[in-house]
């Protein structure tokens, strides 16, 4: 009953979504008559001739896009809380829950199976579609009415493929004719609670960003870009950006300790999937920000809305499709890649043509000189885009050779220098850049903020270059990030520190988030030192100014793997010596040998040890294992950065919200006293004998 | 002008999409060739992997008719499906030469009485180091080496009955 009922809330869903898309179409005004027909035509498959639309009628029409949009939210989310459901009790005639769960799973595990495969992890894809669309439909009521259609209009086009994508060729709830006994269970190496939560994250923040395409569209539809609609979208880009950057930043640590390479970015296909949406969101930010405040770059907001959501359904087409090859292994599907290819053709083909029509018919908004704010801004945005574009060539080109019969592997000798010369220039910039005025500014006024940086940049490579015999690119990375670190407090400068707002300090603590991953980064790719021996027990390795020492090698056993387990006593200088025990794992259900890192993690850095396999005998014929020890100097920065720039983005929305409600009731009030005063005023004249 | 400049972006797409598509109806192939296709073959020398035959240098690849390369080694079980077709195919007159990987005299002696014995030579490959040179991903592999001592094609997995035929072919394209 329950899985039928799940399937019946998603088939009404998709059909509120023919409602809502029609509904909103019907309410977009008679100078975009064209677009209406096209969704009638989708719609309810039928060619309308031009006399059958009356403007009265379909504006009446046009009030259900709200309610349908909020009901199909409901219903979506309830589908999804009855697939969760059925996790939860493991009922095992759903054929998704027979092959992916297992009654004597542990409990958290059976909830988080729900989105640990394709099925299920589609359906919560759409439900916080649904959720986002729903939230927008019932609390927004800034924009003009015929942008809200257009909006609403398209959020239920884009819903509605993904629907029928669900119920078509990936649906959660089908039925197995005969119960099993027992279910598949679960892939050992996805019970781990942070695999359980990366990718909801950026789910959360791939379908963030298909509201803000959403609004641009209906922005670009009505002709609507303004300020006040960059306002509305603001809260939805920061959200999706804050999500994508915490969900990267979890998936880097996680590659870093699980997978035991030591490193934490590989430029894999579905790295970079994940990564190109955030490059575009980032851009997108910052230049719906100086619409809203300036309004400037009024097409390339838009252009940024529609590329940033192409690069979150691009990413989920590489990743389930399986034309590019990764080592994350998703079950691959061409059928299902035709499908998502078709969506993607739509949609992005579909916004791309519609710009290209429209781009031209909106004015390009107020002007500005170079050294203003705005042109730090727009700098920096042509440099996120060039390093996108760096990104999006290198994850693809193996895609293109591969059609002339070359097959070709792209990594890091491409991606790294090729993005650092973008990235140089945009540290530097965005140092300088919050500290200029909009509109025109006179680098004469920041000589004191401009020698300070310059002298920190000098200062800091002598240093490094005095210490040692390293390349340039970290070295420029070390100080181009101090520099970064101070810059950021400096918009604070001469300001009283309890009247700065709290959208402000979102952005210091980004910027600081920024400085204080690429200190990490640089810092890693310097300093790293890395032993790679063939130790028996009681030997000693020596890694930087650490001690590690084999103590013995033992097998161990867990419930569904067996290990050889090594015991480490690492000591730093004289220090007591601190315990480690990494594994060499082998799954056996499906076989997976899997490397379990051990780590010593203090404020300068941290050291990184993976037992390898067996490495014959020493001399006095005694057993000998690979050992692999690094000692990586303040590599945790990374990821602090990481939750730091999150934490920025946070508080940003925090502040705009807060502003945005205190004017609300500020708004509120005011009508209230006049009404009281009103209501004063008709009970003075009362005669008073 | 800016019109044009506004469509650079659909064009774009339209060609990934374009390419997407096609890639996506094409069959994925799930093997790397080697780099070493159509290169003369590494100067090496191998011990005898056991006492009843002799090792192999790159010097017995040199002259006559084209030969066949076959990776292999007793502890693979791929290499026991292959076996009677490697004996077909020395029958049809090809000279088959042998590498054994990480193997031992006695097991490779043992494998030979059990499944045939299809090879005039046998090198010991130890520590897979000329696996690696000629660009092998595994066992087992066949390579087609002409009298010259180049490469000339890979055979990557077990030899079929349908595979013989192929790499006859092959032997033939290498005269």
């Amino acid at each position: 009953m329950i899985a039928e009922l799940g399937l019946a809330a998603l088939w009404l869903s998709a059909a509120l979504a023919v409602l809502q898309m029609i509904s909103g179409a019907c309410g977009i005004g008679s100078e975009n008559r064209f677009l209406t027909r096209i969704a009638l035509f989708i719609g309810g498959g039928r060619k309308t001739t031009g006399r059958d639309l009356d403007q009265g009628v379909l504006d009446r029409f046009s009030i259900y896009a709200r309610p349908a949009a909020v009901v199909q939210a409901f219903l979506c989310v309830l589908s999804f809380f009855l697939l969760l459901y059925a996790f939860a009790v493991t009922d095992l005639s759903i054929k998704l829950v027979a092959t992916n769960s297992h009654s004597a799973k542990p409990f958290i595990y059976k909830l988080t199976g729900t989105w640990g495969n394709h099925e299920g992890s589609m359906l919560l894809w759409v439900a916080v579609l649904a959720l986002s669309g729903g939230l927008l439909a019932f609390f927004e009521r800034r924009l003009p009415e015929k942008t809200m259609n257009a909006t609403l209009a398209m959020q239920g086009f884009v819903a509605l493929g993904f629907y029928l994508f669900l119920i078509l060729s990936s649906n959660p709830f089908e039925r197995l004719p005969l119960v099993p006994v027992e279910g598949g269970g679960l892939n050992p190496l996805l019970q781990d609670i942070g695999l359980a939560v990366h990718p909801p994250t950026l789910y959360v923040g791939y379908v963030g960003l298909s509201v803000a395409f959403s609004l641009a569209m209906g922005a670009l539809i009505t002709r609507e870009v303004n300020p006040n609609f960059a306002k509305v979208m603001r809260p939805w880009v920061l959200g999706a950006w804050v999500f994508l950057t915490f969900g990267i930043t979890a998936g880097s640590y996680w590659a870093y300790y699980e997978l035991g390479w030591g490193g934490w970015w590989f430029w894999d296909p579905v790295e970079n999937a994940s990564l190109m949406p955030w490059l575009a969101a980032t851009a997108l930010l910052h230049s719906v920000s100086v619409l809203a405040a300036r309004d400037a770059l009024r097409t390339w907001t838009i252009m940024l809305g529609v590329l940033a959501f192409s690069m979150s359904m691009l990413g989920t087409f590489l990743v389930r499709s399986g034309v590019l090859t990764s080592v994350h292994a998703f079950a691959v599907d061409p059928e299902r890649g035709s499908f998502i290819l078709a969506l993607l053709g739509l949609y992005i083909g579909g916004a791309l043509a519609i710009f290209a029509v429209r781009a031209g018919s909106i004015s390009e908004g107020k002007r500005f000189t170079v050294a203003s704010r705005e042109g730090a801004l727009v700098f920096n945005n042509v440099m996120l885009s060039a390093i996108l574009a760096i990104v999006l060539l290198g994850t693809l080109y193996p895609l293109l050779t591969e059609a002339f019969d070359v097959r070709v592997s792209v990594g890091p000798p491409y991606f790294n220098p090729a993005s650092a010369i973008f990235a140089i220039p945009m540290f530097i910039v965005m140092a300088i850049g919050p500290l200029l005025r909009w509109k025109a500014d006179k680098p004469k006024r920041l000589q004191f903020e401009l020698s300070l940086l310059a002298a920190i940049v000098i200062a800091a490579i002598a240093l490094v270059a005095i210490l040692g015999d390293y390349s340039i690119l970290p070295v420029l990375g070390i100080a181009l990030s101090i520099a970064l670190a101070v810059a950021a407090f400096l918009p604070l400068r001469g300001r009283k520190i309890a009247r700065v707002p709290t959208a402000t300090w979102g952005m210091v603590m980004a910027h600081f988030g920024v400085a204080v991953a690429l200190f990490g980064m640089a810092s890693e790719s310097a300093f790293t030192s890395e032993r790679l021996a063939a130790v028996a027990p009681g030997d000693t390795v020596e890694v930087s100014d650490w001690t590690v020492t084999l103590e013995s090698v033992d097998p161990v056993a867990g419930p569904n793997w067996t290990a050889i387990e090594a015991r480490l006593a690492a000591a730093r200088g004289d220090e007591e010596p601190t315990m480690l025990a990494p594994q060499a794992r082998n799954f056996w259900s499906p076989p997976t040998p899997t490397s379990e890192s051990a780590l010593i993690t203090r404020w300068d850095g941290q050291l990184y040890a993976v037992i390898g396999d067996s490495a014959g005998t020493d001399a006095a014929g005694n057993a000998r294992w690979q050992l692999r020890v690094w000692w990586k100097p303040f590599v945790p920065f990374i990821w602090y950065g990481g939750l730091l720039i999150a934490l920025g983005g946070v508080l940003s929305i925090w502040g705009r919200v807060a502003i945005d409600l205190k004017r609300r009731r500020a708004t509120a009030r005011g009508v209230i006293r006049r009404e009281e005063k009103a209501a004063l005023d008709d009970a003075e004249p009362e005669p008073a004998e | 002008m800016n019109r044009l400049f506004y469509i650079i972006p659909l064009a774009l797409f339209l060609f990934f999409a374009g390419l997407a598509g096609y890639m996506l109806t094409q069959e994925k192939a799930q093997t790397i060739p080697s780099q070493m296709i159509e290169e003369p073959l590494p100067e090496f020398e191998l011990e005898p992997a056991f006492s009843g035959l002799p090792g192999v240098s790159k010097s017995d690849f040199v002259g006559g008719e084209p030969r066949l390369l076959n990776i292999w080694a007793s502890w693979c079980l791929p290499c026991i499906a292959e076996a009677p077709h490697l004996e077909r195919l020395n029958r049809e007159g090809v000279e088959i030469i042998g590498i054994a990987v990480r193997d031992r005299p006695e097991a490779v002696a043992d494998f030979l009485n059990r499944y045939g014995n299809p090879y005039s030579r046998i090198g010991s490959d130890n520590i897979s180091s000329l696996m690696i040179e000629i660009g092998a991903s595994g066992v087992p592999e066949t390579y087609v080496i002409d009298a010259a001592g180049n490469i000339r094609y890979q055979h990557i997995g077990d030899v079929r009955a349908e595979t013989v035929p192929v790499l006859l072919e092959q032997l033939e394209m290498a005269r």
